[in-house]
């Protein structure tokens, strides 16, 4: 076996190692990895999502692998060309091969003060923390540096709550990727967000206050901007001391030189990533970095890869804004013309950089609404896929790029993460892929930023296949089309929906949902008419089913707060009527074992008490868990129970796609678990953070931070909307997490949709919450009030007074519990209390 | 076929007491029946036990179509079986006992 060192765990450090490592089958080499931070590599792209509440553990890229050697907090400090060996502090290890990967370091211009207290860098998640731990208390913040990584620091200070500053040595923000126009529409969306933005002004020193922490800033134009913290995000610098300590070729500004297949002076030695210059160009994007680490791995193994080249186009979100450039985005190529589209009322920007004789597409930006960057960027070099000003007028307004992708030449990349072209894509539905899912795992198209997953979509479509939507064999819909026609057409029976468009007389599957659509469209009792022959089971006897046929009781207990006197009752009607009591864990009490005939009584021991139906039957709004909250505990900041107890009364009955989950957390600690529910709220100093879009069970998933520090009216009115539209536009059974990962653009489509209105909804979906609100009964005590309601709960309709023969129980820990006699099923390697003889 | 003459008929319920679409549970001579009221008014009778849970529950499922077969569904892992012959249209030799149902001045009438 020969030794493969590895200097460096970044981004395109591991990539390399897990490039080597499944190349490698036969087990060629051995791996050491020497890491400078002392935690395995993660998502540095995402970095700033750490101030959004994604934690470190979410961003890693790290996946255990016994065969290589990660030795974490342990840099290389120099390298022993003679003996083959590199040196850190702790030791010594000999290599046959050395790939550099090193990346960069953050560039602190020469000004005065720069060691600071209170002055950081923004690069590692290590400075990310000081950064938090520092500013806690602090009022004021500035970023030195407009650009890409000096807004994503100033938009981190912000979530931080100081009030911000960025100070910017060019005329604009951005320089590098966008033009002046662009620039000054960024600014125009920046500045809204109380960023103060100085640009063409370079800072001359950095002031202490006299306990010598930072105190502010002095500008070249004579201004003094007071800043409690000072965030330095001037750009970075290759990481290339060790190669030149030890006499490795490094480029005139930086970067270890390497050619085409990323080797260095030294045969034995390769560098990839931000570190190396490949024909003496730097390269601070992670796409080139991983294209440089396929190469040396595949170099490694006997191959003849080399470096392609890379293409520099980036597409953000930052500051909520979207900003793309690609190709020659500032028109740099003879002769070439501008295409230029400004809509100061809806803030786009949009440039296309055409050859002079207006046929080839160049490059281009855009400000504001990225939509056509995946089109756009594959079509570079080619021939546009479109007249200009459709391509670039936002798809709201007739333009959109949905004719462009047919246009498209077959080596255009669609993917530039992985460099997957069209023709690979087609080549792969072709063989039998039919969704993205399937296009991502034959092709890797897809799987880094996936900003063209819109694309591959297209692809699917253009290439015929069809996704069927249709709900079963009696409707050719969606639920969701489903859902517009009843509501559109104002139909309010099955029989009605079916006979003029579906066919048959429906199942199991269409039933219950349409007649969850009926009941969010403010059809009444549940039970009514024909909608009783529509509910499944659970929602028909307003209880849940279980094996042996018999129905559990749940409360609703709302905020899983409630008296002793209601916990007595609880307690004396499961003792009555001989039924299994059990907590759940959405902080209720779930009663076991009633029979069909027993639940109108049970029912009404419980309404008398002032009890009410939990729900727990229905695809409906289950619980809204909570913590202690402020009330009693030492570290709440906020009412947590007050706001749960609101929140289950006002959604109560709410029929949805699917059922509901919701908690409140009263601090940060997040006692309540509310990151795993569909929607989540979790106190903050200044109000509520709001989290959509997570789920337990079979695939776990944190909810996703929707919008911060909201007052109680501004989180209802969200929510209101949020569970409106997840209503009507959700599949059957689709939980709110699916749901929106299915979305086209996700969370920020959601966001534009229920905060800035985008598809002019909200009217509607305030209306049919508060429809919703204002008829909300609860269904145990509209059945147990009519006779003919109660008729139904019978066990057998020609001896109402016979219960079911085969249902009996048997006692285990002092409980009843089905009789299952031989067929209890055997639990394997425990300990069976009691049972020895 | 069994004789008609020599049949045991039970009275079991006036007809309006199955609501469209929906199934009750009956006794017939000790046995569990689900009777089952389709849309165009005509009615089936199953045996109530579903045979892959082992519960008595199937009067409770949805009823339906698929095809031309009218159908229910058990309430519990949703299999469906055919009302006119027993038979399980999702597990292939599975099935349920059919009994004669018949309607006399507006009563239901079930024998074996």
């Amino acid at each position: 076996m020969k030794n493969l060192v590895v200097v460096g765990n970044g981004m395109v450090g591991q990539r390399f190692v897990e490039a080597v490592r499944s190349r490698d089958t036969t087990g060629e080499w051995r791996i050491t990895v020497l890491a400078e931070e002392g935690r395995p590599a993660y998502d540095r792209v995402r970095l700033s999502a750490f101030f959004d509440g994604v934690s470190p553990e979410e961003l890693s890229l790290h996946t255990p692998d016994d065969e290589v050697d990660l030795r974490l907090g342990e840099p290389v400090v120099s390298l022993d060309r003679e003996r083959r060996v590199a040196v850190t502090g702790a030791g010594e290890y000999p290599y046959d091969a050395l790939v550099l990967a090193t990346g960069s370091y953050p560039f602190v211009p020469p000004i005065d003060g720069r060691d600071l207290s209170g002055v950081f860098v923004y690069r590692t998640l290590d400075d990310l923390e000081a950064i938090r731990d520092f500013a806690k208390g602090k009022r004021t913040g500035a970023v030195i540096g407009g650009g890409l990584l000096g807004l994503e620091a100033a938009n981190a200070l912000r979530l931080l709550d100081l009030s911000t500053h960025v100070i910017e040595f060019a005329p604009r923000l951005m320089p590098v990727q966008v033009d002046e126009a662009g620039g000054a529409m960024l600014r125009r969306y920046v500045e809204d967000l109380d960023v103060k933005v100085h640009t063409g002004a370079a800072t001359t020193a950095i002031r202490p206050r006299n306990d010598g922490d930072v105190h502010g800033l002095t500008l070249s134009n004579g201004e003094w901007i007071q800043a409690d913290i000072v965030v330095v995000a001037a750009g970075v610098r290759p990481r290339d001391d060790v190669a030149r300590a030890a006499g490795i070729a490094v480029g005139d500004r930086g970067g270890i030189l390497v050619d085409g297949t990323c080797q260095t002076s030294d045969d034995r030695i390769f560098a990839i990533g931000e570190c190396a210059a490949v024909d003496g160009l730097c390269y601070g994007l992670v796409a080139p970095g991983y294209a440089m680490a396929e190469v040396v791995a595949d170099r490694l193994l006997g191959g003849q890869a080399t470096f392609p080249g890379a293409d520099l186009s980036t597409k953000l979100k930052l500051l909520g804004v979207d900003v793309a450039s690609f190709g020659d985005a500032h028109g740099t190529t003879e002769g070439c013309l501008d295409v230029t589209f400004t809509d100061p009322a809806t803030r786009v920007y949009a440039k296309l950089v055409l050859s002079d004789d207006a046929q080839t597409l160049l490059g281009g930006v855009l400000v504001g609404d990225a939509t056509a960057y995946p089109t756009l960027r594959a079509s570079v070099g080619g021939a546009l896929p479109g007249p200009p000003l459709a391509l670039l007028a936002p798809e709201s307004e007739g333009g959109g790029t949905g004719a462009g992708i047919a246009a498209l030449p077959g080596s255009a990349q669609v993917c530039s993460c992985n460099a997957v072209t069209k023709d690979q894509i087609i080549g792969a539905i072709h063989e039998g892929c039919t969704d993205v899912g399937a296009i991502k795992s034959c092709t890797r198209a897809g799987t880094s930023c996936g900003s063209c997953v819109p694309m591959l979509k297209q692809l699917l479509a253009v290439s015929g296949v069809q996704m069927s939507k249709a709900l079963c064999e009696h409707f050719d819909h969606s639920r969701q089309e489903l859902f517009e026609i009843i509501r559109v057409r104002g139909i309010r029976t099955f029989s009605q929906l079916v006979a003029e468009h579906g066919r048959g007389r429906g199942c199991d599957i269409c039933k219950p949902a349409v007649a969850s659509i009926l009941a969010a469209l403010g059809s009444g009792y549940i039970l009514d008419g024909e909608q009783a022959a529509l509910q499944d089971t659970n929602d028909h006897f307003l209880a849940n089913i279980q094996k042996d046929g018999t129905y559990s009781v749940v409360p609703r207990i709302p905020g899983g707060e409630i008296t002793p006197e209601k916990l007595i009752v609880i307690g004396e009607v499961a003792r009555d009527f001989n039924l299994y009591t059990k907590i759940t864990g959405g902080q209720r009490i779930d009663l076991f074992g009633a029979r069909v005939e027993q639940l109108p009584q049970i029912w009404r021991r419980l309404v008398d008490a002032g009890f009410e139906s939990g729900h727990a039957y229905g695809k409906a709004l289950r619980t809204v868990k909570s913590c202690v909250g402020s009330t009693w505990c030492r570290y709440g900041v906020q009412d947590s129970v007050g706001l749960a107890v609101a929140l289950e009364l006002r959604y109560r009955g709410l029929r949805a796609p699917h059922k509901l989950k919701s908690a409140v957390s009263g601090c940060a600690r997040e006692c309540a678990e509310a990151r795993s529910k569909d929607f989540g709220v979790i106190a903050t100093d200044n109000g509520w953070n709001l989290y959509v879009g997570g789920n337990g069970g079979f695939r776990p998933r944190h909810a996703d931070l929707f919008a911060s520090d909201l007052s109680t009216e501004e989180l209802v009115r969200l929510i209101d909307r949020f569970l409106m539209f997840y209503i009507r536009t959700a599949d059957r059974l689709q939980r709110t997490a699916a749901w929106i990962e299915a979305m086209e653009g996700g969370l920020d489509h959601l966001r534009a949709v229920i905060v800035d209105d985008s598809l002019g909804l909200c009217d509607e979906l305030d209306a049919a919450m508060a429809q919703h609100v204002g008829a909300y009964e609860d269904e145990w005590r509209a059945t147990i009030e009519d006779p003919e309601r109660v008729r139904r709960f019978t066990s057998f309709v020609n001896a109402p007074d016979t219960p079911d023969p085969s249902i009996s129980f048997e006692v285990e820990r002092g409980q009843p519990v089905p009789a299952l006699g031989e067929r209890r099923p055997v639990t394997l390697g425990l300990p069976t209390m009691g049972a020895r003889q | 076929m069994t004789d008609t003459l020599t049949q045991q008929w039970t009275v079991v319920c006036p007809y309006d007491r199955v609501d469209p679409e929906r199934g009750v549970a009956a006794l017939v001579g000790g046995e569990q029946v689900a009777i089952f009221r389709t849309f165009d008014g005509s009615l089936y009778a199953i045996g109530n036990r579903d045979p892959i849970a082992g519960a008595y529950v199937m009067s409770r499922g949805i009823v339906g179509t698929r095809g031309d077969a009218p159908t229910v569904a058990s309430p519990l892992h949703k299999q469906v079986y055919d009302l006119r012959t027993g038979e399980c249209l999702d597990e292939p030799g599975v099935s349920v006992p059919v009994y004669n149902v018949r309607l006399r001045d507006d009563m239901i009438e079930i024998s074996r």
